[in-house]
């Protein structure tokens, strides 16, 4: 194998470890919160540094590569492609660390109820992180696009969530620092959909050239 | 006069050497004032291409060609087509810098002489802005006497640059002009060419893709005789639609 090509295989796996080490950081997070699990939250929050170094890593990677291999065509697309998710995985590890530090501040609380919609978001956001990493390895499939739809269910998660909760602080005022610190994760769930969406968009580009960011895709 | 968007067309074009079909039925329009980079590997035929567009190839006696090169609309291939004039307008720089073995100025001032300008002040002044033009006149102005070969090769290049603009070219043809220099003249001429493009059309043949992809508007892959890809340099590069010209620009080409 030509070592240029051997590098792009390096990288490959280089960003799919990020992808793996933030699809693990959400799952954590969010376990931690509806287990009361306070021990595995200071984890994720540990851990958070490792994705921060693997995402500088794969940056200088990408900059040497561009530098000395001066890629064209696919291969530009998919250097150019890594460099920009890895900017969102990255981002997607500090929102899950968000979620390890509000996982610590209610575990100190009693339960106000069990989580619902939380789980649910976090098991479809974890579904698109994870699709879009195989649409980056595997390359040209509908996995991106799908993903993309997903993003939907999230967003209308959120506003459920937050409704039920408002419905519950208009009855006890007092629950409201608690109700507030659930609204904020499901933004950050949120958040971490909407970076997987520019994942899998990036994906496409990578794929077919096509830039679809900020458009929308036809049904 | 109204500039026409295509100062060449190039219809169903095929060029043989003897039996061997070099060029293969290749259609492709060149746009005036542009940079239009050919790129493809050895023997693909982009300079048998680059040299039938001011009939070079005429030189080579076993070479006909079947189909059409329209220049501003007149068929270059036609019998009366008035060759010398022809590369008056449409010049050509070569891979090694070829000056004659003469000075700086008689290498600029001799096309113009042999087209009957014979004026030393009209000469003075022809060589000056072609030297101006060619951006190599700061360099030579006090040497102008000496020979165009005590130059270095990116001056030499220059110099024969300015040799062919001082015949006011409305083409410039480059085969492989940068391959004999250093990255510094390289960088000089191809700043050179894209100052030229505001008042010449250029068309570059180049085994350097980089190159092509710095200076050229547009780029034309040729694999094999035939014309594989044509189109806008940013979209070749970035985004080829040809897997061919993908394989060949990524270097996974065989």
């Amino acid at each position: 194998m030509a070592i240029f090509d051997e590098e792009l295989r390096e990288l490959r796996e280089r960003v799919l470890k990020l992808g793996i080490m933030v699809e693990n950081a959400i799952r954590d997070s969010v376990k931690a919160l509806v287990e009361r699990d306070s021990e595995l939250a200071r984890e994720v929050i540990r851990r958070d540094h490792l994705v921060n170094a693997q995402d500088v890593a794969i940056d200088l990677e990408c900059i040497r590569l561009l530098a000395l291999r001066q890629p064209m065509g696919s291969d530009l697309r998919f250097i150019t492609t890594a460099m920009k998710i890895t900017t969102d995985l990255e981002r997607m590890g500090d929102l899950a660390g968000n979620i390890a530090e509000r996982a610590l501040e209610l575990n100190e609380e009693p339960q106000l109820k069990p989580f619902v919609n939380i789980p649910k978001m976090a098991e479809i956001a974890q579904a698109m992180v994870k699709d879009t990493l195989d649409a980056f390895v595997a390359g040209c499939s509908s996995l991106p696009y799908e993903v993309i739809r997903k993003d939907d269910e999230v967003d209308d998660l959120t506003v459920k969530n937050f409704e039920e909760l408002l419905g519950l602080m208009l009855q006890d005022p007092k629950i409201i620092p608690l109700a507030i610190k659930r609204t904020y994760i499901a933004k950050y769930l949120e958040r971490i959909a909407d970076h997987a969406t520019n994942i899998a968009e990036m994906v496409i580009y990578m794929c077919k050239g096509e830039m679809i960011r900020h458009t929308t895709i036809e049904e | 006069m109204v500039e026409e968007r295509y100062i060449f067309e190039i219809k169903d074009f095929s060029i043989y050497y003897g039996d061997f079909m070099a060029v293969k039925n290749i259609t492709l329009n060149i746009e005036s004032n542009k940079i239009t980079a050919i790129i493809g590997p050895s023997g693909c035929g982009k300079s048998t291409l680059l040299r039938s567009l001011n009939r070079m190839n005429d030189l080579i006696i076993i070479s006909h060609v079947e189909g059409h090169v329209l220049y501003r609309g007149t068929d270059i291939y036609q019998h009366d087509t008035d060759v010398i004039e022809l590369r008056k307008r449409v010049g050509m720089v070569f891979q090694k810098p070829n000056p004659f073995p003469s000075s700086v100025y008689e290498n600029v001032a001799y096309g113009p002489r042999i087209r009957g300008i014979k004026k030393k002040f009209q000469l003075d002044e022809i060589v000056e802005n072609a030297l101006v033009r060619a951006d190599l006149w700061k360099e030579v102005k006090d040497k102008l006497n000496e020979s165009g070969m005590s130059l270095s090769g990116g001056q030499m290049q220059r110099l024969c640059i300015a040799r062919s603009l001082a015949q006011e070219p409305e083409v410039l043809l480059f085969d492989e002009p940068t391959s004999a220099l250093d990255p510094i003249s390289t960088a000089n001429i191809e700043n050179l060419l894209q100052e030229l493009q505001k008042t010449v059309t250029i068309v570059i043949v180049t085994h350097n893709m980089q190159q092509a992809a710095r200076i050229s508007n547009c780029t034309a892959f040729m694999y094999l005789g035939e014309m594989v890809e044509f189109g806008l340099t940013d979209n070749i590069f970035v985004n080829p639609q040809n897997k061919l010209t993908e394989e060949y620009i990524t270097g996974r080409f065989g």
